[in-house]
Order: structure tokens, then sequence, then C-alpha cells
């Protein structure tokens, strides 16, 4: 379905993504770990295709063609979207209103109360919200992912949709991700949180903008938490991770 | 070459365009004056209402009451109009809110076939202690932009009273606004000055707003959204002037200009004369935040889309 070859990215003349492969298969969850400045935001920037975040070399495929060239809006409009990490603020825009944006191109809506009750907000105190600053930081994550639910992608790329948010909320966005599986999406799903990790099909450790390992979310948990927590040297993985890899 | 003998319906007609009901202009359970040119075509008071008007050569002169202790649930619509092409309107209009009352207006201004129209409005408000008067004004100008808007306002807003007022013009072209508005508060007094403006073509904006804090624990905030096209130019020049002891104001500018051609600025100016008032400011100009604009790409707008959302947004 996705299949990123051996991409390179730089930003500021730095090296961010090295070569990197990986492959995202048609509904499933691939979780992608990896400590702080690893790259991890730059791989979802990149696959929208944001501005700035041209590919130096390689190529990015959806199901087989590239698409390195194309707009944000084509992309979305292949199936792709992007949920940030934090989603920006919308002066004069209503929930309900972003909702309808979201939802546009989408053949078979969830009704917008529907798409915040999934991320266990109510429809009477939110819908006619502004989208601004009066949300706090987990009010409009969520908002977010209800947005994304309402689009019906085909790859929802959820840039730490976790991070900021209570625990106890940790399961809406878990629920979340079940329904865009069962909405036949795939979901790259970026985090730290190895309990959100675990409910992918495979996951991946990236380091140094470097896929270091893909396998089960157990396997790679494990690694993640005895290799890339402890380590001294972010971001210059020894040869000998590699040559495991 | 229009027939203007029928100034009231022509009048509605640019009142709905502007986004007003002209089924509120036949109602009469809002309090109305409606006035096109130097005639007042209609008026409704409603209890705990008046309407003082007077004809002038170029305009009318017009005293607007809401009586002592008065609840005004409904909002008082003014409609204010020049169905010609060319001519000027002024205005010259007192507000007096008295102590305990409350009340709302609905302000519409329409030129929608202006090429050389002068719209001028030399105001006072004010509101006694405990009063509450909100002013939303909204023109509807037609796209040649030949209109020049001069509305000058003093308001004086008595201890625990509040003065609320959005100015918006972004419908048609804006022409030449010179928006002058000056804010005197009492103690525990409160006024939000909100500017809107969609500024195209040729157009030529000046927003000035100055809200002198003078009581203990008065509230002030001056906040402006500008947007500009083509060649259009704005300058926006916010004012607080803490006196008051624990008065607090805060200016919050945002300008968004598009396109190579266009100009914006901001002068915000804070100043404390008593040691306990705290002033605060924020601006920002520029183009349309590309963070926005992705974000609505990545749910499928074209570019274009995504910022005439942003936009409309900022103007609503």
């Amino acid at each position: 379905m996705l299949e990123i070859k051996n991409v390179t990215l730089l930003r500021d003349n730095h090296l961010i993504l090295d070569n990197l492969c990986l492959t995202i298969k048609p509904n499933e969850i691939h979780s992608i770990l990896g400590m702080n400045g690893t790259g991890k935001s730059t791989l979802a920037y990149a696959v929208m295709g944001l501005t700035g975040y041209d590919l130096k070399s390689g190529e990015i495929l959806w199901f087989g063609n590239k698409i390195n060239h194309l707009s944000v809006t084509e992309r979305a409009k292949l199936g792709i979207t992007l949920a940030w990490q934090e989603p920006t603020r919308f002066e004069g825009l209503t929930v309900r209103e972003y909702f309808k944006i979201s939802g546009k191109n989408s053949a078979e809506n969830l009704s917008a109360e529907q798409a915040l009750e999934k991320v266990g907000l109510e429809a009477s105190r939110y819908l006619n919200r502004g989208l601004d600053a009066s949300l706090s930081g987990g009010e409009r994550k969520r908002i977010e992912l209800a947005a994304v639910l309402m689009m019906k992608p085909k790859l929802a790329i959820l840039d730490e949709p976790d991070s900021g948010i209570d625990a106890l909320s940790i399961d809406y966005i878990k629920d979340v991700i079940r329904e865009l599986i069962r909405n036949q999406a795939a979901v790259m799903l970026i985090t730290h949180h190895e309990e959100v990790a675990a409910i992918a099909d495979r996951a991946s450790a990236l380091c140094s903008g470097r896929i270091i390992r893909t396998g089960s979310p157990e396997e790679v948990t494990r690694f993640f938490r005895n290799h890339c927590r402890p380590c001294q040297h972010i971001n210059q993985p020894s040869d000998e991770v590699f040559s495991n890899a | 070459m229009p027939d203007f003998s029928n100034e009231f319906e022509m009048l509605a007609e640019a009142y709905a365009a502007s986004g007003g009901n002209p089924l509120d202009l036949h109602n009469d359970q809002y309090g109305l004056m409606l006035v096109s040119g130097n005639h007042v075509l209609g008026k409704n008071e409603i209890p705990g209402l008046v309407i003082e008007s007077a004809p002038l050569p170029d305009g009318i002169k017009a005293r607007i009451i809401v009586k002592e202790n008065a609840q005004i649930e409904k909002p008082v619509h003014l409609c204010f109009g020049v169905i010609p092409a060319e001519g000027i309107q002024r205005i010259l209009a007192d507000f007096i809110i008295e102590d305990n009352a409350r009340a709302s207006f609905l302000a519409h201004c329409t030129f929608p076939n202006a090429v050389k129209v002068q719209h001028i409005m030399e105001g006072t408000v004010r509101i006694g202690k405990n009063g509450v008067m909100e002013y939303n004004e909204t023109h509807f100008h037609g796209p040649t932009g030949g209109v020049e808007v001069l509305p000058k306002m003093k308001i004086e807003v008595g201890s625990n009273g509040q003065y609320i007022s959005t100015f918006r013009l972004s419908k048609g072209a804006a022409g030449v606004v010179r928006l002058d508005y000056e804010a005197y508060l009492e103690e525990k007094a409160v006024t939000e000055l909100y500017a809107k403006i969609y500024g195209k073509a040729s157009d030529d904006i000046l927003v000035k707003e100055s809200v002198y804090l003078n009581g203990n624990e008065s509230r002030g905030l001056v906040k402006s959204r500008i947007v500009l096209t083509d060649e259009a130019r704005a300058e926006v020049l916010g004012e607080v002037i803490g006196k008051g002891v624990n008065s607090r104001g805060h200016i919050d500018c945002m300008e968004v200009v598009q396109g190579q051609k266009a100009r914006a600025s901001a002068v915000p100016r804070l100043m404390v004369i008593e040691e306990t008032a705290k002033l605060t400011h924020e601006a920002a100009i520029g183009s349309v935040d590309k963070r926005q604009v992705e974000t609505l790409m990545a749910r499928g707008l074209s570019e274009q889309e995504a910022i005439d959302v942003i936009v409309g947004g900022l103007l609503k």
C-alpha cells in the first residue's frame, strides 16, 4: 500500500531521514517507535508532502505509484491524512464546520455527533465551540482524531496521538484506531507509549533517520525498551544494532 | 438607472445582502431606525427605548436612549444606507444607556451602488452604572470601492458598565476606512472593541482604537483582524492607557497579507500611569499561517479553499 523506498531528507543541511525504508500494508496498524529527534515526525510530514519536507532522494509509492510530486491536497484526495502531534487552532471555525470540511470527500459520513462520541466528547458541549485557544490541548487532539475519522482515510498518520492526553483518554485513542481499522484504513502510529504501540500489527523502531528494527509490537517494544530508552548516544546507533536489524 | 423612489425596499434588499433578515424591519417587537440618505424611512420604539431624530442637509441627527433599568431583550436594528451611486450621509448619533439598562444594537450600513459615497458617523456613547451596550456594525459595500467610511465614536462607560462593539466590513470593497474609537472606563467597567475588515483592490484602511482605563479594576480589550489582498493597505493603531488601580488591558492585532502588493502595519501603544495596572499586547502580521493551510489541505481542501476558510474565520 505505502512503500517508502530509500528516502533521504535534509532539513537545514542536517540529515534527518537517512536512506529510510518502510512498508505499510493495507489495513494494518504500524507503530513507529523512536526517541525524540530520531525523525518520526519528519517521516510523517514527508509522507503527507508538507512544504519543506521534499525528499533529497528515494521514493514514496502509493499502491505502486510514485507520489513524491503530489501536493498535500492530492495526497489527501488519495486517502492519506495526518493528525499532527499538536493540532493547530482556527479562529472563527467551529468544531461542526471543521468536521464538515473533514467529511467533505467521504462518501459515507459518520455524523459529527458520532465522531465526537468516538473520542469521548459530548456533542452538545463541543459541536458549536470554536476550534480555538478555548480548547485544552487534550480536547483539541481528540477533536483532531474525530476529524480524521470523519474523513474515512485509507491511511491515517497519527503523530503521537497519546502525548498530552490523560491516562483515562488513552482508551478512546485506541478505540479510534480500531474504528479506523474497521473502516479498512491503515494506520501509521507514531508513539512513545508502549501500551498504545502494543495494539499494532507490526512495529518499527527508528533511530538516526533509519528503521533499525521491524517486527511484532512485542519484539520491537522490547528492543526499544532495552536498547533505545537506555541509550547514551541518541541518534548514533551502533553498528551492532544495524547488524541485528 | 435605478428608481430610488422606493427606497425602503431597496434598502431592505441591501440589508438582506449584508446578512440582515429583512423581515426584522417589519417586526414591531424590534426597536428600529431605518435611514436612507437623510430620510428616516422607518422608526419603531419599544418599551424602554426612545429614538429621537432630526434631518440634517446631508444626513440625520439621532438620540437613542435606553431608559433606566430597561432590559431590551431583542436587538435594536439600525439600518443606514445610501442607494444612489453618489452622496454623503452624516449620522450624528448619541447613545445613552441609563443606569442598569441593557441593550444590543445591530447596525447595518449598506452602500450597494456606491461610486462616490461618504458615510460619516460621529457618535457618542454614554453608559450609566451597571449599564450594558453591545453594538455590532456590519457594512455591505458594492464592488467598486467608492465609499469613504468615517466612523468616530467617543464612549464613556460608567462603573460596572460594559460596552462591546464589533465593526465588520468584509463584503464588497472597503474603500477608504478611517475608524476612530475612544473609550473611557470608570471603576470596574469593561470594554471590548473588535474590528474585522477585508481590504481588497486599492482599499485604504486606518483603525485607531484607544481605551482609557481610568477606573480601578477596569478592563479593556482591543482586538483587530484585518485581511488584505491586491494593493490594499491598512494601519492599525491600538492604544491602552492604564490609570486605574489593578486595571487590565490587552491589544490583540492580526493582519493577514495576501500577495506582494498589499501593505499592513500595526502600532500598539501601552501606557501605564498606575503601577498596579497591567497591559499586554500581541500582534501578528504576515501571510496566512502555513500550518493551518496544510491542516485543511490534509483534509482534502485545495490551498485556495483552505485560505478562504481561514480568512473567513478570522473575519467572522
